[in-house]
């Protein structure tokens, strides 16, 4: 019998090669010729994860301990593996609502599904060893170690700096950090970013579809170690910053302490502060927007960022240029009635004796002594015009480390003010304005704008009798010789170190000259302290008190300038404050106790 | 009888030499897949590989049984093999295990056995001893009715089961029933509703609909070269159009444009059936039919699809046809899979050293998805292998049908080739995504028993009916 449908086998067998040959042709394509896949296949299966390194410590001058590294520990969450679980135990474990563990989960997923991704940040280990008794329970949950700054002493908050999530901007131009990385924000944690961080290491993983880690790869051929970060000793002196801290309670203002033969910063106080370990770990958002907000700027670092009129301290930069330009000697003399009265301008002076030498004017701060001097420094013969004698003024001036950054390892610092004689020439529609015109620069009034550390630095300058050091924060790395070869130069100003005799003789009268002294308050007794008062006329309110001096006069060891936003006269708080410092920092004991409890009671801040 | 002395001659050795090899490189395959190196032991019956040893020592004890067994036994037993097949069917549903949803599973200790597995088995002999009756015309209506029950009825419990991979493995049957008879146009009718399926899937319902009543005119231009009659039914049918309109505007009846359409398909049909009687009514009845049945087609998948199935039924189809893509979604497993065997590159990985399906990217890796380790670590070298072999077992296996005198032995084999070649191009066509993902194994190659078990049962009942080939009529 023949099959009449014999034929169909062709038909058939037909089918089955050209359906197999398709896939042939298929398997070809995505096998050898598309390469996509291979990519996919090891992102797939890789995973990277970092290791953090710690933060290096810092210490203070004396090796106190000023920052640590407390562990903290991340919740990781990876959205898909998670299976349903208790959410209210969960809420009690960790501490925080039901709604917002939804929310987190719910942030995760939207940023991927497959991959890891944080839950609640920076638990304490309580939380932590809580949470681990319990982990078995949530699944696609697990734990990554971090750590966190400590501050033991809650101390130079603006000093130090703070340590935060590194935002967008800084990831694109760093590719070093990656989103969730830590990095210094500001002070020396910022300066010293590098050298604090460390190096992160990576390890590279195998993981099935789970994320479940089933090996390393390629046996760990490119995993590297992460290095601990390098300890830090800053140049601070933590007793005395905490003492700065405390009479600077209750009180707006900053204190700038230097050691004048190095240029080493001792202490750096912008008041009001506040304790580093605010802005730490999860409180930190929201402590960060409170102090944000805050009216008295916590967060503003007046010590570098403040631009404040010198007053009557800058008198001593224009009796030294005086000297320097040969305008004026140690006997010179000029009258004063109450005042400097010239073409119907009068600036006001207090009621002392009439006339005054040099050494005489800076005791007791006289104001018709300066413009006298000043007058006649800008309006010197052996310059045509008057701005071009500004300009030498202001040459010299600048010489001072003032009106410029000094480059110190802050990178807040700010330049200051210290006027051109093109400024004038706009503010006066002329070039040919006249010393009377800025008079008011005569007793460090006007437009002039110093930073404290730029006073502190003119300080420890006048100390040195007319050289300096950059002042700076760090005084030692971690497994280096020396610092930055750019603190340890000398930089001179343009006053020859003899002038600088007459001056400081001014300076030690002011405190220890007896009746007329404007600064006898800061006598201690033992120590010559040299020093300067300054009352700033501020527009807006009381006038600021300002007080620099250094101690002990034959090889000063501190150099300061207290600044104390609406304190009145410079001796009635700035000039007692320096004074306890010195005594603080020299003798380690407070014996005028009486003192110190006035300034440590004393509140500048309550509301009249 | 000479018959026992001489069988191993009469045995086709080729085929058999073919079974061989896709058992052990499927094996080879299932050991890496689950492979991790706490089990390293090719015999830890803990493991998967372990376990899938046993079952091929099992089947080596089935073949024999198989050869032992007089070959008449097996024209014999399909009828009650089938009723058997029928009860653990509707068995399995009441007191079945559940296993991924599909209630398709007895368990009796810790065997684990799938009757659908066997049904496939028993409609294969009970067809073909219906086919096989002398005399049998497969275009009677009486017994399209009855091949029509014999498979509805074991499809639709499987379906009942959940278990829709098995169960759409009947489809395969269309084969036998072509290589017997069937007229090719249901075989062109079939793909004709696929193009249209997936075209609806693709298109506008609306413009789908208008395209084909075009058509259905051109066509009918074509076929009568008559373009008077062409524009008159054009005319019919606008004519119809408006009038089907201007009802739905009358009586304000809500009605779709897409339904508006297929009204007035049917009316003007209606008309110019009437105007056309005693014409060439044969042709313009099928252009007609062509027409009607194609539009209501779309129009129901249309409907099924958006109404009926669920989310991940059409997310499925979607991703398949690459309307949609979503590889973490729908997609994954495919994206998975097509990562694993893309990444084996042309050579692969090497045994044991695959990583996506080592580590669990792939799912199902020992079972539906097996083939992905073969691309992976065996490379396109292995993938075209496998294909090779299985290209080499389906035409062997043709060769064998046709050499048979006897018509049941014929349509068994038949049967045998449309399973396999069903099986074997879904589950590698879904691994490389060109068919869509139905959960049923690759013949020889997955991890499982009761699949291995039913494969080689069915392939080497085919083995000892070709070996005394001589024998029947």
């Amino acid at each position: 019998m023949i099959n009449p449908y014999i034929n169909r086998k062709y038909i058939i067998g037909g089918i089955v090669i050209f359906i197999l040959f398709i896939y042939f042709i298929k398997l070809f394509a995505i096998q050898v010729i598309d390469d996509k896949y291979k990519l996919s296949a090891e992102n797939n299966s890789k995973r990277i994860v970092i290791k953090h390194s710690a933060r290096g410590l810092i210490f203070d001058r004396n090796n106190k301990l000023l920052v640590y590294n407390e562990a903290a520990y991340d919740i990781m969450i990876i959205p898909n593996q998670i299976e349903n679980f208790d959410t209210i135990t969960l809420s009690d474990i960790l501490g925080i609502t039901q709604n917002n563990i939804n929310k987190n989960i719910i942030k995760a997923r939207n940023y991927s599904a497959r991959k890891p991704s944080i839950f609640l940040k920076q638990v304490s280990a309580k939380t932590y060893a809580n949470f681990q008794e319990h982990i078995h329970k949530y699944k696609g949950f697990f734990v990554q170690p971090r750590t966190l700054r400590k501050y033991p002493m809650k101390i130079a908050s603006n000093v130090l700096g703070d340590v935060g999530e590194v935002n967008k901007k800084t990831i694109e131009k760093d590719n070093y950090y990656k989103s969730g990385d830590y990095i210094g924000l500001n002070g020396i944690e910022k300066f010293y970013e590098k050298e604090l961080r460390g190096r992160k290491g990576v390890e590279l993983f195998l993981v099935d579809v789970h994320n479940r880690i089933k090996g390393s790869f390629a046996n760990g051929k490119y995993d590297t170690t992460s290095v601990v970060g390098k300890n830090i000793t800053a140049t601070i002196d933590a007793n005395l910053q905490l003492y700065g801290e405390m009479l600077m309670q209750n009180k707006i203002g900053s204190i700038v302490a230097i050691e004048p033969k190095s240029g080493e910063i001792l202490a750096q106080i912008s008041s009001p502060t506040f304790d580093p370990n605010l802005l730490v770990g999860r409180v930190r958002s929201e402590n960060y927007q409170k102090l944000v907000t805050d009216t008295l700027k916590p967060l503003f670092n007046r010590a570098l960022m403040a631009k404040y009129p010198p007053g009557s301290t800058f008198k001593l930069i224009n009796a030294l240029i005086g000297l320097q330009d040969k305008l004026i000697s140690k006997k010179t003399h000029f009258g004063c009635s109450n005042g400097y009265h010239a073409g119907g301008l009068t600036v006001g002076c207090h009621s002392h004796k009439s006339p005054l030498n040099l050494l005489e004017s800076i005791q007791h701060s006289c104001n018709s002594y300066y413009c006298n001097v000043f007058r006649t420094i800008v309006e010197n013969k052996d310059y045509i015009k008057h701005a071009d004698a500004y300009t030498h003024w202001r040459n010299l001036v600048v010489s001072f480390g003032l009106g410029n950054k000094l480059g110190s390892d802050f990178y807040n610092e700010i330049s200051g003010f210290v006027p051109k004689a093109s400024y004038y020439d706009k503010v006066h529609q002329t070039e040919n304005w006249k010393a009377l015109n800025i008079i008011s620069l005569a007793i460090g009034q006007g437009e002039l704008g110093i930073t404290p550390l730029q006073m502190a630095n003119m300080t420890a300058t006048i100390a040195n009798k007319g050289r300096y050091y950059i002042p700076h924060i760090v005084k030692k790395i971690e497994g280096r010789k020396d610092i930055n070869p750019k603190y340890t130069i000398h930089h001179y100003t343009k006053i020859d170190e003899k002038h600088f005799t007459d001056v400081i003789n001014g300076m030690e009268l002011v405190v220890n000259g007896g009746i007329g002294s404007t600064a006898r308050i800061a006598k201690i007794q033992d120590i010559t302290v040299c020093g300067k008062t300054g009352t700033a006329e501020n527009p807006h309110g009381k006038d600021h008190s300002i007080f620099i001096a250094f101690a002990p006069k034959e090889n000063p060891e501190i150099a300061l300038v207290v600044f104390i936003e609406n304190g009145g006269f410079g001796s009635s708080w700035a000039a007692p404050i320096a004074s306890l410092m010195i005594e603080k920092y020299l003798t380690d004991t407070i014996k005028r106790t009486y003192l110190e409890k006035r300034m440590l009671d004393g509140n500048l801040l309550k509301s009249e | 009888m000479r018959r026992n002395s001489n069988i191993l001659k009469q045995i086709d050795w080729v085929t058999v030499f073919i079974y061989i090899l896709l058992v052990f490189f499927g094996w080879i395959n299932i050991y890496a897949a689950v492979y991790d190196d706490n089990h390293q032991s090719i015999f830890d019956i803990s493991q998967r590989y372990g376990k899938q040893l046993i079952w091929i020592g099992a089947s080596l004890f089935l073949i024999i049984g198989i050869f032992i067994i007089n070959h008449k036994f097996y024209s014999f037993i399909p009828f009650p093999v089938y009723l058997l097949t029928i009860f653990m069917l509707i068995f399995v549903i009441i007191f079945g295990r559940e296993v991924n949803g599909a209630k398709s599973w007895f368990e009796i200790g810790s065997f684990k056995f799938q009757p659908a597995e066997f049904a496939k088995f028993a409609t294969s002999l009970v067809l073909a001893k219906l086919l096989s009756i002398y005399n049998f015309k497969i275009y009677k209506f009486k017994n399209i009715i009855t091949i029509t029950a014999l498979l509805l009825i074991p499809f639709i419990l499987i379906l009942l089961q959940n278990d829709t991979g098995s169960a759409l493995v009947y489809v395969s049957f269309i084969f036998v029933l072509f290589r017997e008879g069937l007229s090719g146009n249901i075989l062109l009718i079939g793909l004709l509703l696929i193009v249209l399926f997936i075209l609806a899937l693709f298109l506008n319902v609306l413009n789908l609909i208008i395209g084909i009543t075009l058509l259905s005119f051109i066509i009918f231009w074509i076929s009568n070269r008559n373009i008077k009659q062409t524009l008159i039914g054009v005319g019919i049918f606008i004519l119809s159009g408006l009038l089907i309109w201007g009802i739905t505007l009358l009586f304000e009846i809500n009605l779709l444009e897409s339904l508006q359409i297929l009204l007035a398909v049917l009316l003007s049909s209606a008309f110019y059936t009437l105007w056309l009687i005693r014409n060439n009514l044969h042709k313009t009845l099928l252009i007609i039919g062509f027409a009607i049945i194609s539009i209501s087609f779309v129009l129901s998948v249309d409907y099924i699809f958006n109404n009926i199935l669920e989310k991940h039924h059409q997310s499925r189809i979607n991703n398949l046809l690459g309307i949609e893509f979503d590889p973490l979604g729908a997609g994954y497993n495919v994206n998975q899979s097509k990562i694993a065997i893309g990444s084996g590159g042309f050579l692969g990985k090497g045994f044991l050293n695959g990583t996506q399906t080592k580590y669990n990217f792939v799912p199902e890796q020992s079972t539906d998805f097996i083939f992905c380790t073969v691309g992976e670590e065996w490379g396109f070298i292995g993938t075209s292998s496998v294909l090779f072999l299985f290209a080499l077992l389906l035409l062997r296996l043709i060769f064998l049908a046709e050499r048979q005198r006897s018509a049941f032995s014929r349509i068994y084999g038949y049967s045998v080739i449309g399973i396999l070649f069903f099986h074997v191009v879904i589950n590698i066509g879904m691994t490389i995504g060109l068919a869509p993902v139905i959960g049923i194994p690759l013949p020889f190659f997955s991890y499982g028993g009761s699949s291995l078990w039913s494969f080689t049962i069915l392939l080497f009942i085919f083995i000892k009916l070709d070996a005394h080939r001589m024998e029947l009529l």
